[in-house]
This record gives structure tokens, C-alpha cells and sequence, in this order.
């Protein structure tokens, strides 16, 4: 038989105490982002920032867009895409920190 | 899987009239992977032709010293058009959008893609993408002169109408995305009952490898052209030294993808001799799991290795030995399947029709162009030889040599079972032979050329570059010729040619068991997989090169 996709799955309601708190930690990570820019750490200010922005889009993905609650191959599809966004940014620093 | 149906075509038109819709809105509004597969077919070619007379009318300039035919403006704009036609409206958008979308959900037992309507708003966007790019050449500045590149500085600051070709590729991206997304989605959830990962044919793996490529490199791609589009109109700076900008990362950005956008060209072409290569040498094909890895091998290695391009770009050391070293791990899968089809051959009963023919000619053209690849992507020997005729002989040798011919392989052996008639084989063979040998005349003279020192992207040439120039140029003729020979050939077999009935290539492929031509929704039931896609045992033999009695005989021994 081929397989029909249809995906009935019940919906996850988060609560506001959960939503609120993780509101808060992007807040507090998005005012580190502008703090770590006053801190001498040459081209690694760069990473720095690049891996709070990663953090911050985890949190979004994970409870704002619910993949906390996916399958498995659903968060690994997604884990293989930011991976492969994460070393296409990274490697062009084999260039930008040594030139 | 069941013998294939032996009904004439002339009483089973399949997928061509039994949905009882005809007129070109029957077409270009068809949900139906077949009809779009063949829209994408006929756009591809087209867009192929007027690439190849573009190529013509380049090696015309470059026949002798000095002005020919055109000035340097206008060579240039010939070159830069000449690459944006092929790269970005033949080559990537070819095999995946037109032999992914006709064989690929009937080798996997699927009635459809899994999202049909997105599939014809990719043939939309593409040739919506298509028409932007044309309109470009004749309004604005005129045609861009970029080269297909569009590097910065120069893309910023000329006059011509890059802003709106570049808005075209654009478009086209998104076509490649979604197509992406679709092939994906329907390889996981569409395949029949017994077609398990192990046994999914070989065209197909490479498809979803290259899907993946597409759906994570194209999005880069699609920034990168908005930054040039904010460059020109915006004067961002992102790109100006003056502006504390950087050059260098411009072409890192097109780079990482257009990298990658190499093996969407290729992998779906090994896939396609992959194929072939067994059906024709009657054996199964050898190592069929280490092929399988290098295709998924090729997509996640050759998405590393994007820097290769600029070794002379001012790129750091540590950059250039990094990517260079990346760059020659991409050759072991690359090898892994060029020694496996080679080892299928190996005592096979070896038939050499036309598929075959075009198919052991990519193996030769792509292994030469590969190798050659290893001289540019060694930091040393690539000083020599960047942007020198042996880069345009090395790329066209993997591109045309190997996607290209691969092209045509599938025309041969694909479209007779989408159309119930074939080809004369004779003319075939003689326009497989033309191509073939006005190609290398044409191409490896360019790799001795640039191995002496004539630099690329120049309408002129020192005159001691002539008599190269002038062979070369020889090689295009004879290579037009044989595939004028081949197009008429094709067509007029695929109109008015000898019926193509059953399975008489003896493919063990799930769509060598449905009518021919297949009905719409692919299969009368839905099929159920016993066996794996190369396992010939199960088949009785109709090759037409063999006598009955031979056939009996080859039948027996298999039974």
C-alpha cells in the first residue's frame, strides 16, 4: 500500500509561565549579544555572537515553533540543516581569522 | 514484478490521452509528473540549443586572431549569456526536472510526487525565472557581462542589466528548492510495499542526494543575488573594500553553493550510467552499497570544498590548504563509482546500443575531467593554470562530457517507454560517434591551450595559440553536427519510429513493468517489490540483439 501523508498528531499547548521564562533567557541572551561586542575578542566576537544567535534560534525552535514535541526524523532534518548553515559560516573563518 | 504489458501503443496511448483533457492547457496546468517531467524536458533542451549556438558563435570569434565576427563587448555578453543558459536553464534544472520527474516516482512504485500542484509551480517558477533572464538581454543596459559568475567588483558597477538577470536566477532557485523538497518527501513517504532503501534504484539515491543539495545550498545562493540586487540598488558597501567591505566574500558565498550546484549537475547523471551500465552488460551492478555511499558521499563532501575556486583570490593559506585537502577527498567517492561501474562491465554480455554508448562515454569523459579537476584543486598546479582554456576544457569535460552526455544516454533510453516508439539504432550510433570525436577535438585542444598559457574570457589570442584555436573550433562543428544527427533521429523515432513495446532493454527497474506508455497514475495495480532493482534473474530475456533461439537459451540458463 502506499503510504498516505497525513499527520494527525494532537497539538501541544505550552504554558504562558513556560513561554514567559523562555521570553526572558532571549531577552537576557540578546542583551549579551550587545555586551560581548565591548569585550576585546578580535575575530572570535564573531563566533561569540554567532553562537548566542544559535542558542536563541534553538529556544525559538524548540518551544515557539514546538519541535520540542517533533519526531525524531523531523528534529533530525532540521539538526542537519542548521549543522550544515553552522559549516558553510564556519568554515569561510578558515579564510577570515588566518588572512 | 509482473512482465511488462504488451499492448500497442497506438491502443494504449497511457498517460498521453487517457485522461480524455488535450490542448496546451492539458500541459501547463498538469499535475501529472510525466507531462511536467517532458515540460521540463522540452524547456531544458531548448534552453540547451540556443546555449549550444551561443558556444558556436563563441569558438566562431575564436577561430582565428583578432576580431572574427564580434568585438569584446559583445563576446563578452555572448559568454556570460552562454554560461547562464547552460548552468542555470539546462544543466541543474535538466536530468532532476526532467528525467527525476518522468522515471523517478515509477521506480519507486509512487502514482505521483508527493506534492503534484508544488511540482507544476516549479516548472513556473522556472521558466517565469526563464523569461526574466531573456527579458534581461534585450532591455535595461543590454545582456550582462559578467561572466555566469557575477563577481564583485565588476557586477556592482557595470551598466548592463544584471539586476534583472540575476532576479531571474533567483526565481530559478526557488524552482530547484521546491523540486528539492518535493523528491525528498515523496523517496521517504511514497514508495510501494517491498521498494525498502536497499533496494531503490540507483537513480533514484542520486536524486536524493542532489535534493538535499538543492534544498540546503540554493537558499545561499538566493541571498548572495539579493546583496548583489542591494549592492547596485542600495549601495550597501557589503562588498567594497572602500565601505569596509570584503570582495573575497562575495564569491565565498557564491561559491558555497555554486559548488555544490556542480553536483546537482553530476549526481543525477552518474545515476542515470548507473542505471544504464548493468541493463546493458546483463550483470547486476557490482557494489551497489558503496555506491549508494558515495552519492550521499559526493553531496555531503562536495558541499566543503566551494574555496578551490579561489586559491589566486587573496583566500588565507590555512583556507587554501584546508579546501585543497577537502577537494581531493571528493575524488575517492567520485573514483568509488567509476571503478564499480567498470567492475559491472567485467565479464558482462556487454550490448553496445546507443544508451550504452553514451553511457561508457561518460565514464571516459568524466574521468578525464575529473583527474583534471585534481590539477586545479592542488593549490601548487591550480597558480598555473587558473583561469586559463584548461579550466573551460576541465568544466566542460565534467559538465558536457559528463552531465551532458548522460542527457542524452537517458534520451535514449527513458523516452522511448514515455512515447511507445524508438529510434533507428544506425544513425544513433553514427551521431554518438560525430559527437564523441568532434567533442574531445574540441575540448582537449582547450586543455593544451591553457596548459600553454592562453588566458580565458578573451575574444583575441596571441597568434602562436592559433592552430589549437582553429582545431577546436573544428571539433565544434563536427560535435554540432552529430547532435543535429541525434535530435532528428530521436524525434522523428519518437513520432513516426518502430513501436517500443514491453521491456526490450531488459531493465529489472520497477518502470520496465508498467504499459507503455504508463498510464497517469503509473500502474494498472499498485506493485509490490519481491526483488532488488538490478537482479536480472527474474526477467526473461527480449533483448533485440539476440536471436529467439539465443533468447530461449538465456532464459533457460537464468531460470
Amino acid at each position: 500500500m502506499v503510504k498516505v501523508l497525513v499527520m494527525n498528531k494532537p497539538s501541544h499547548i505550552i504554558s504562558y509561565g513556560k513561554l514567559t521564562t523562555v521570553w526572558l533567557v532571549l531577552l537576557t541572551l540578546t542583551g549579551l549579544t550587545v555586551l560581548i561586542t565591548r569585550v576585546e575578542l578580535g575575530g572570535y566576537k564573531v563566533l561569540g555572537a554567532l553562537a548566542i544567535a544559535c542558542l536563541k534560534s534553538g529556544l525559538v525552535i524548540a518551544f515557539f515553533m514546538h519541535m520540542k514535541y517533533e519526531g525524531r526524523l523531523l528534529r533530525w532534518l532540521l539538526f542537519l540543516t542548521l549543522a550544515t548553515l553552522a559549516i558553510f559560516i564556519g568554515f569561510t573563518f578558515f579564510d577570515v581569522l588566518y588572512r | 514484478m509482473n512482465s511488462a504489458d504488451q499492448t500497442h501503443p497506438s491502443e494504449n496511448g497511457g498517460f498521453w490521452s487517457d485522461t480524455g483533457k488535450s490542448g496546451i492547457t492539458s500541459w501547463i496546468f498538469s499535475t501529472d509528473h510525466k507531462r511536467i517531467g517532458l515540460l521540463y524536458f522540452y524547456s531544458t533542451l531548448g534552453f540547451f540549443l540556443a546555449g549550444v549556438l551561443l558556444g558556436l558563435v563563441l569558438r566562431i570569434e575564436l577561430m582565428a586572431p583578432g576580431r572574427t565576427i564580434m568585438g569584446p563587448d559583445t563576446y563578452n555578453a555572448v559568454f556570460t549569456v552562454h554560461g547562464v543558459v547552460m548552468i542555470f536553464l539546462f544543466i541543474l534544472p535538466g536530468l532532476p526536472g526532467a528525467f527525476g520527474n518522468l522515471v523517478m516516482p515509477i521506480q519507486i512504485g509512487a502514482r505521483d510526487v508527493a506534492f503534484p500542484r508544488l511540482n507544476l509551480l516549479s516548472w513556473w517558477l522556472y521558466i517565469s525565472g526563464a523569461a526574466i533572464i531573456l527579458i534581461s538581454l534585450f532591455t535595461g543596459g543590454g545582456p550582462p557581462d559578467t561572466g555566469w559568475t557575477f563577481y564583485v567588483p565588476f557586477s556592482a558597477r557595470t551598466g548592463t542589466n544584471v539586476t534583472l538577470a540575476v532576479f531571474g536566477v533567483f526565481i530559478i532557485g526557488f524552482s530547484a528548492i521546491l523540486t528539492g523538497l518535493n523528491f525528498v518527501t515523496t523517496i521517504h513517504r511514497l514508495r510501494a510495499e517491498g521498494m525498502t532503501w536497499g533496494r531503490l534504484p540507483l537513480f533514484v539515491w542520486s536524486l536524493y542526494a542532489t535534493a538535499w543539495v538543492q534544498i540546503l545550498a540554493t537558499p545561499i545562493l538566493a541571498v548572495t543575488l539579493v546583496l548583489i540586487m542591494a549592492e547596485r540598488l542600495l549601495g550597501t558597501g557589503l562588498f567594497d573594500p572602500a565601505q569596509g567591505g570584503d570582495p573575497v566574500m562575495y564569491q565565498h558565498m557564491f561559491w558555497i553553493y555554486s559548488h555544490p550546484a556542480v553536483y546537482i549537475m553530476i549526481l543525477p547523471a552518474m545515476g542515470v550510467i548507473s542505471d544504464i551500465i548493468p541493463v546493458f552488460s546483463r550483470k547486476p551492478i557490482f557494489g551497489y552499497k558503496m555506491i549508494v555511499f558515495s552519492s550521499l558521499a559526493i553531496a555531503a563532501a562536495g558541499s566543503l570544498v566551494w574555496g578551490h575556486h579561489m586559491f589566486t583570490s587573496g583566500m588565507s593559506d590555512t583556507a587554501i590548504l584546508v579546501f585543497s585537502f577537502l577537494t581531493f577527498i571528493v575524488a575517492i567517492p567520485s573514483a568509488i563509482k567509476v571503478f564499480n561501474w567498470v567492475s559491472t562491465l567485467y565479464k558482462g554480455s556487454i550490448s553496445l546500443e546507443a544508451p550504452m554508448l553514451f553511457a561508457l562515454t561518460f565514464i571516459l569523459l568524466f574521468s578525464i575531467g575529473g583527474l583534471t579537476g585534481l590539477v586545479l584543486g592542488a593549490a601548487a598546479t591550480n597558480i598555473h593554470v587558473h583561469d586559463t582554456y584548461f579550466v573551460v576544457g576541465h568544466f566542460h569535460y565534467v559538465m558536457f562530457g559528463g552531465s551532458g552526455f548522460a542527457f542524452f544516454a537517458a534520451m535514449h533510453y527513458w523516452l522511448p517507454k514515455f512515447y511507445g516508439r524508438r529510434y533507428a539504432e544506425k544513425p544513433a550510433v553514427w551521431a554518438w560517434a560525430l559527437m564523441f570525436t568532434g567533442f574531445n577535438i574540441m575540448y582537449f585542444s582547450m586543455k593544451v591551450l591553457g596548459l600553454q598559457g592562453m588566458p580565458r574570457r578573451y575574444y583575441d589570442y596571441l597568434p602562436e595559440f592559433a592552430t589549437l584555436n582553429l582545431a577546436s573550433t573544428i571539433g565544434s562543428w563536427i560535435l554540432a553536427s552529430g547532435l543535429v544527427i541525434m535530435l532528428a533521429n530521436l524525434f522523428h523515432g519518437l513520432l513516426r519510429g518502430e513501436p517500443f513495446v514491453g521491456n526490450p532493454w531488459g531493465g529489472a527497474t520497477l518502470e520496465w513493468s508498467t504499459p507503455t506508455p504508463p498510464p497517469t497514475e503509473n500502474f494498472m495495480e499498485e506493485p509490490v517489490v519481491t526483488h532488488g532493482p538490478y537482479d536480472y534473474a527474474s526477467l526473461k530475456f527480449e533483448l533485440p540483439c539476440l536471436s529467439s533461439k539465443q533468447q530461449d537459451q538465456a532464459n533457460q540458463e537464468t531460470a
